[in-house]
């Protein structure tokens, strides 16, 4: 198993660790509840270095993140980042990323640790008639995320960056512990917080001085398994479980992802085509109305016909309910839509409900 | 860590007898291994179980475990608390974190259980 150049942190912190994609990463140090509550009220500090960074550079640099990508590219600069996606010509997901415009003709896409090799060979596969050069450098960097409210106090006094300035997506360069790091306001909580990359060789720095600063705030580190019910709550994707190469950006729920007059791009016109005829199925989410927890996979029900299956499922530290996320025929998708999920053979009912589930506001 | 008086099982269930009524729960072990438990699903009162049959599931944030009988028996009462309270489990698996309790059907099958120290001496097994 792979491990990132923090792992000698978590040992010490005394993280549970588990394998994930072929890496050996933290699922939880104190215990997810915990973690997740933490990151709501004060902050937590995650190590995802796992996470990939491949670099597409060259003179028709942009020409070419724009026929992979459906987000308009153009628009960034180095002050900017921007949620986007990688689709097939079905218009479907090969991953969802972010994209950074690190120079003239330099952009770095941020991909799923469990897509990294595919995403790279995609690109690859994609690239004849670009003048560019496209770079795995997923092995160089090492990536935090600081979020929760507190999240900018904290690492404020740790950098020379200004953070106030620097908007949602918005991008900075300088230092963090005295290392070289590039710095935005994104995440995958739904909280306010900082991605934090650098490439330098010491980057256990970034990791203990925000831990240091951070204790008089309540920081703690956070594992895979808080991640995973902050982003869920948040109703922040994951690959593999609500989007893949089946499901298109539509019935995903992003057709603000999609920029058709930006020019051509791999799945544009499939999605133009969806886009004009309506799509048949769309992602809603869920609270169970029944006892016990919905769980990914487990059958979902509109009066006796099994329609799909529950993709993303879980408790709710924050709301103490079950909710997740599913596909349904579009007719079934009004918010208050009753149907059925299948819980290990007992039909057990459940609401559509509006998402996010959890929105910054709600902090009590 | 581990009561005395208490029987065990390979699934990190325990046991306390009394006179023909049984408690069981999960042990400290196994709570540790599952993490925040967030919903416990109990068996009726009635329900006639056999050893080693599953009498409920127990969930964590990340999994669903099966409970396992650790003898045959009819099921008097299931731990109401755990509806409002399942960390109960995390918090105290030997007192009020208890799951069911059990009319028993054949004390013998009590030989089939380990001792705290035979439980003991199987954990270290396990960390090897």
């Amino acid at each position: 198993m792979k491990r990132t150049r923090l792992y000698p942190a978590h040992e010490k912190a005394g993280a549970k660790l588990v394998e994930f994609f072929g890496w050996e990463m933290p699922i939880e140090y104190s215990g997810i509840l915990q973690e997740h509550m933490a990151v709501r009220q004060k902050a937590g500090l995650f190590d995802v270095s796992h996470m990939g960074e491949i670099v597409i550079s060259g003179n028709h640099a942009l020409d070419f993140v724009q026929y992979l990508t459906p987000n308009d590219a153009s628009r960034l600069d180095e002050n900017k980042a921007q949620y986007s996606a990688l689709t097939t010509p079905d218009g479907t997901f090969v991953d969802d990323l972010l994209v950074y415009y690190l120079d003239e003709n330099v952009y770095l896409l941020v991909v799923n640790a469990a897509n990294s090799d595919k995403d790279y060979q995609w690109i690859l596969d994609h690239k004849n008639g670009y003048d560019v050069e496209v770079h795995n450098l997923s092995d160089d960097y090492t990536q935090v995320a600081l979020q929760g409210p507190e999240a900018q106090k904290i690492l404020q006094p740790l950098t020379d960056i200004d953070l106030e300035d620097i908007p949602g997506f918005g991008v900075a360069r300088g230092k963090v512990g005295g290392v070289e790091a590039l710095v935005s306001r994104t995440g995958y909580t739904g909280e306010d917080g900082f991605e934090i990359y650098t490439r330098a060789q010491d980057p256990e720095k970034i990791w203990d001085v925000i831990l240091e600063e951070g204790k008089s705030f309540g920081l703690l580190p956070i594992g895979l398994g808080a991640r995973d019910t902050l982003r869920l709550e948040a109703r922040l994707m994951l690959y593999g479980n609500d989007i893949d190469e089946a499901t298109t950006v539509l019935e995903a729920g992003m057709r603000w992802l999609v920029k058709f007059k930006k020019g051509d791009f791999l799945g544009r016109e499939a999605l133009l085509k969806q886009k004009e005829e309506g799509i048949l199925r769309k992602i809603i989410g869920f609270e169970l109305l029944g006892k016990g927890i919905a769980r990914p996979h487990y059958p979902v029900y509109v009066g006796d016909e099994e329609v799909s299956k529950v993709r993303s499922g879980s408790f709710s530290p924050f709301f103490h309910k079950s909710i997740g996320l599913t596909y349904l025929p579009v007719e079934y998708t009004e918010i208050g839509s009753e149907f059925a999920i299948d819980i290990r053979g007992k039909s057990v009912k459940a609401k559509v409900v509006p998402t996010p589930f959890y929105k910054r506001e709600e902090i009590q | 860590m581990y009561p005395d008086n208490y029987y065990y099982t390979k699934d990190h269930e325990w046991l306390k007898i009394e006179g023909d009524k049984a408690t069981v729960g999960i042990t400290d072990f196994a709570q540790k291994q599952l993490g925040d438990v967030v919903y416990v699903e109990l068996p009726q009162p009635g329900a006639q179980l056999e050893f080693h049959q599953s009498l409920g599931v127990i969930e964590s944030v990340k999994a669903v475990s099966d409970i396992y009988s650790p003898i045959a028996g009819e099921v008097i009462e299931s731990n109401e608390n755990l509806n409002d309270s399942p960390e109960l489990v995390n918090d105290d698996p030997h007192g009020k974190g208890w799951i069911i309790q059990l009319k028993i059907k054949d004390e013998g099958e009590l030989d089939k259980l380990m001792s705290a120290s035979e439980y003991e001496k199987f954990l270290e097994g396990l960390e090897e």
